[in-house]
């Protein structure tokens, strides 16, 4: 099994969805989140008072899946995410020891 | 009864001259309530309510961080609170009582003594021009938190209010507008309180605020508005309210009445606009918070000037007020490092500064003004330079006795910790904001 982290401009959280879904896969965790890389920051002006913020904001996208569905999804993830523009954001793979569904405690491939 | 003659005839001094009709009602005796002046100042003093809460709570609430939001709503409502019990208690008989000297009445009116349901003032019941007043000591004190906000103690706020209105309001407001006041003699124009209200609390909040410190963290920190949409809310609410401030200070509904509320409109409009025009001149973008800036300043510089001068003056009034109010909050805070945090002074000070002064030219009969002053120009101009700079002085010595009283009784600043984790978990136990 692998962990897919993807972190993501916010307005392509629907497209990269749709191309998840069309992939195979059954479900995901999204976060807001705040961060920086290349992109740059904004800054802010409240009467004169002038604050840089280098956080940007972005959505951070977990699925976890069988090792072999993995390319496609993050190929997915790639292809529906991008603009071409800097800040279109980063994908990165883990390896998942273990999983349990809560509910029924079966694991591994039978709990995703 | 006599004391009603009294009054209406300082409010005719004040900036009524072009209001004949008033006048004459004033000198004919015996003085008899008027069914529709009574009506609209019954309203104007709710408009001013209006203006303190929700208004100000909300513009002042939207301006601090999340953590501080209840504290600031809770400080404005709290003090205007305290504002009204004391007015009946002393500070009305302070203000507007029988005999006295130019800087203060007698106190034979103390707990409203001698006042009934049938005494009059001008042509309104006294009860409603006691609630009228009352209204205007409670905006005031509130206005000057917006300097000491997200690191004064609950109950420094309470002590300082007491003491300044004892010792800074009731008087100033005396010398202003009761006949017998220092100001009111001079024959200084005021006509809804740009010296007793705003530069009044703009000195005494640039004052306590340097006594009382920064905030932790300023000017580095972010410490961003936290709700630009419950300031814009608060910003409407002021405006609207503001009619009340301005034209009920004819104490009539009458043309007079009805000149303070065209140059209530449109001084607010050029302000707004002019606001946002000097920060893309300055090579920012137009912001929200710039236009609400704008249309306060302007609010604040035409409050002496609104029964005192034509509409196109009072549009160049605002638009003065705009441009002299950014420079001061976004050029001449950082320069001096003072943490005025909400720019009380920056605007209603310095805002007020300019509508006093404003308004011996904007009255002046040569650039279209009423002319109610009957003086030259220079001469209008020296009283109103006058009348501002003993309120600068009196409102400065105020607060310093006032806010180191309230650090003799309460220690008048929270601990570090409390200002970091907020003064509504600190001060009040709560959350603005529970999701």
């Amino acid at each position: 099994m692998k962990l897919i982290i993807a972190i993501i401009k916010p307005f392509k959280l629907d497209d990269v969805r749709e191309a998840l879904t069309d992939v195979g896969v059954s479900g995901m965790t999204v976060s807001e989140v705040k961060g920086f890389g290349r992109q740059k920051g904004q800054t802010e002006i409240y009467r004169g008072a002038e604050y840089s913020t280098n956080m940007v904001p972005k959505i951070k996208i977990e699925i976890v899946c069988a090792t072999d569905l993995a390319p496609r999804v993050v190929e997915a993830i790639q292809a529906a995410a991008n603009t071409g523009a800097i800040g279109d954001g980063k994908i990165f793979v883990l390896d998942v020891g273990e999983a349990v569904r809560i509910r029924t405690g079966e694991t591994d491939q039978n709990a995703l | 009864m006599k004391h009603g003659m009294k009054i209406a005839a300082a409010l005719v001094g004040t900036g009524l001259f072009a209001a004949p009709a008033f006048a004459q009602a004033a000198a004919a005796p015996p003085p008899a309530i008027n069914a529709g002046d009574t009506a609209w100042m019954m309203t104007s003093s709710l408009l001013v309510l209006l203006m303190i809460v929700p208004g100000l709570a909300l513009f002042y609430g939207g301006l601090v961080r999340t953590k501080n939001m209840l504290s600031v709503m809770t400080q404005v409502g709290a003090v205007a609170a305290l504002a009204m019990i004391v007015w009946i208690m002393w500070g009305y008989t302070m203000a507007f009582g029988d005999g006295g000297n130019a800087f203060v009445s007698g106190f034979g009116k103390a707990f409203l003594s001698g006042v009934t349901a049938v005494s009059v003032s001008g042509t309104i019941p006294e009860y409603v021009f006691v609630c009228f007043q009352m209204t205007f000591a409670a905006i005031t004190i509130a206005l000057v938190l917006g300097s000491v906000v997200e690191r004064i103690k609950f109950s420094a706020v309470m002590v300082f209010a007491l003491i300044w209105l004892t010792i800074v309001y009731f008087p100033i407001a005396h010398m202003v507008w009761a006949s017998g006041g220092l100001f009111f003699k001079a024959g200084a124009l005021d006509y809804a309180g740009g010296t007793v209200v705003h530069i009044n609390s703009g000195v005494s909040a640039l004052v306590a605020c340097i006594i009382l410190g920064k905030r932790i963290g300023y000017p580095h920190d972010y410490m961003a508005p936290h709700s630009l949409t419950m300031t814009g809310i608060g910003t409407g609410l002021l405006w609207v309210g503001w009619f009340g401030f301005n034209a009920g200070s004819a104490l009539a509904a009458n043309g007079a009445a009805g000149l303070a509320m065209i140059n209530t409109f449109v001084a607010t409009a050029a302000g707004g606009l002019v606001w946002m025009l000097v920060e893309r001149v300055s090579g920012h973008k137009g912001s929200a918070l710039g236009f609400c800036s704008g249309l306060i300043a302007g609010l604040v510089a035409v409050t002496p000037a609104a029964g005192n001068s034509s509409p196109f003056g009072a549009v160049v009034l605002g638009a003065v007020a705009a441009v002299v109010c950014f420079l001061a909050v976004s050029k001449l805070k950082p320069k001096l490092g003072y943490d005025d945090a909400l720019d009380t002074f920056g605007v209603h000070g310095i805002g007020g500064m300019v509508g006093a002064i404003g308004t011996a030219f904007v009255n002046y009969a040569a650039f279209g003004g009423p002319g109610n002053g009957g003086k030259s120009l220079g001469a209008q101009l020296g009283v109103q330079i006058e009348a501002v700079l003993t309120t600068i002085v009196w409102a400065a010595i105020g607060t310093v006795v006032a806010i180191y009283i309230a650090k003799a009784v309460t220690g008048l600043r929270i601990s570090p910790e409390g200002e970091r984790e907020g003064l509504d978990l600190a001060d009040h136990g709560e959350r603005a904001y529970n999701y």
